[in-house]
């Protein structure tokens, strides 16, 4: 048994700023490895201004006194809580997923290790819970570190800069995500734009409210089975409103947005007119024998952050979003 | 608003309806996938759940170095995964609520018909807004689950949720999934 305890509600107050590091010089590896928990914290604590504002405009648009409207208030009030007491926005934080682009010449081996670092901190701090678990065992060792945790991916870009994106995907949006392989004779859905949107738009029918609705949409056209979801899930990093180069997927975007937004499944599935805040869609080349439409699901509580690096002292220059 | 309170009953909830937004205030036990799975196994819950409401949750819980735990964040988990095992621990259990998210199958929804419970939706991801309702950690079992599926004992004041599925048969998650797939047939 634990000892009961009274809530604790003051915490410091947060800015959205590189942590002091005082006068002292500090080496450029313990400055990142700060600037990396930096940056964990306001993933895990503070809602991006794009997602804010698309959550505002939702939460404006649903009729008062409905359950809808209810939930659209409490994830208001959440986010407002989250970020005054530095707290995680959901407990569910997630898949750890880090890209990291980079000028030629950089080291990664060492940088994953301070990535490690960073991710062990977060967690004993509370901006991580203990979240990753041994799947053969089912051992939970706390630390959120072991195969495949965090996810970690290098970009070497032509760039001199040091970009750290990183993204907190909780486990209910994941398991709604899916992969369609086209033709499906059972949507009629062929292979083309109009399969594709057929098969988006039963994901996001079978999904209804277990994803922590509204929900966003990262798409990919294409790939094999492993790309094709990783690619769907790297267009979750785009900023909202930021439309696809293609015309034609322009408009699907555009489309799928509308339509999920009139099937009336709403905010946690309640019903009511917000499904879908955003759908971003890209694609890559396929085999001719393969057709797959990959669709990533992303909850309300949108975790993703970045920021550029200086390269020499490792300290945070410029968030991303 | 409706308020429920501690002792929870039958008889209380067999009032709830859905669309119901009720403030619970007592007793709550968390409880996801590796416990419902351990009961559904007909092994004993190390604590009675008689009248109780299970609360589908891994919470972030801190524990200082004196073991006073706190919950920083306390959202609801997606329900569906319970839903082989639910009808049974409601059953065997004589649970009286469910808190979740997503909401659950014609299973569950039959077990509350029958022995008398109902399932609350809180908000998924609404996890500040939950903890600061959750007043104190009064007991944790099952911790070699690891945190999140553990059973923590909370104390909470005005925890608040939306009846979806109520004990007369009626399940907000159905009416919402037929309504929405007759509307996506306007446009496949």
């Amino acid at each position: 048994m634990v000892k009961k305890a009274t809530k604790k509600t003051a915490k410091k107050p947060i800015k959205k700023t590189a942590k002091k590091t005082a006068s002292k010089k500090i080496s450029p590896n313990d400055q990142a490895v700060a600037s990396l928990l930096e940056l964990i914290r306001i993933t895990s604590t503070v809602m991006p201004v794009d997602v804010d504002r698309a959550l505002k405009k939702a939460q404006g648009v649903e009729e008062k006194n409905t359950t809808a409207s209810y939930a659209m208030d409490i994830i208001s009030d959440n986010i407002a809580i989250a970020k005054t007491k530095s707290q995680p926005l959901c407990q569910d934080t997630g898949t750890v997923i880090f890209y990291v682009y980079h000028p030629a010449g950089f080291h990664q081996i060492p940088f994953t290790k301070l990535i490690h670092k960073a991710v062990m901190t977060a967690t004993k701090k509370g901006y991580l819970r203990h979240n990753s678990v041994d799947s053969l065992t089912g051992e939970n060792a706390g630390t959120n570190l072991g195969p495949g945790h965090p996810s970690i991916n290098y970009v070497e870009h032509t760039g001199k800069t040091l970009e750290v994106k990183m993204m907190l995907k909780g486990g209910g949006c994941e398991n709604v995500s899916a992969q369609y392989s086209l033709p499906d004779t059972g949507l009629s859905a062929g292979r083309d734009l109009d399969g594709v949107r057929k098969v988006i738009l039963d994901a996001v029918i079978k999904a209804q409210g277990k994803g922590c609705g509204p929900g966003v949409l990262g798409v990919c056209v294409g790939g094999d089975r492993a790309d094709s979801h990783k690619h769907a899930k790297k267009q979750l990093f785009r900023k909202f409103g930021e439309r696809s180069k293609n015309k034609e997927l322009v408009k699907l975007e555009t489309e799928i947005v509308e339509t999920c937004n009139k099937l009336g499944i709403g905010p946690m599935g309640f019903g009511g007119k917000t499904t879908i805040l955003e759908c971003f869609i890209d694609h890559l080349n396929r085999l001719p024998a393969s057709f797959f439409v990959s669709i990533s699901y992303m909850c309300w509580s949108y975790r993703r952050q970045g920021a550029i690096f200086d390269t020499k002292t490792m300290k945070l220059k410029k968030w991303l979003y | 608003m409706i308020e429920l309170k501690y002792p929870f009953s039958q008889e209380a909830v067999r009032k709830l309806k859905v669309g119901d937004m009720v403030l619970i205030t007592g007793k709550l036990f968390t409880g996801r996938d590796a416990v419902h799975k351990y009961l559904h196994e007909g092994n004993p819950s190390p604590v009675n759940l008689k009248n109780q409401i299970i609360y589908h949750c891994g919470p972030v819980v801190m524990e200082d170095k004196k073991g006073v735990c706190t919950v920083t964040a306390a959202g609801p988990t997606t329900s569906i995964r319970e839903e082989p095992y639910q009808w049974q621990v409601i059953r065997d259990h004589g649970i009286v609520g469910v808190i979740g998210k997503g909401g659950m199958g014609q299973k569950t929804l039959d077990a509350c018909k029958e022995y008398g419970a109902v399932y609350f939706h809180a908000v998924g991801g609404a996890a500040q807004v939950l903890a600061e309702r959750i007043k104190s950690v009064d007991g944790v079992f099952l911790k070699e689950f690891g945190s999140p599926e553990a059973i923590w004992e909370l104390s909470v004041d005005k925890f608040p949720v939306v009846v979806t599925m109520d004990s007369h048969g009626n399940s907000l998650h159905k009416e919402v999934e037929d309504a929405s797939k007759a509307n996506l047939k306007n446009f496949v």
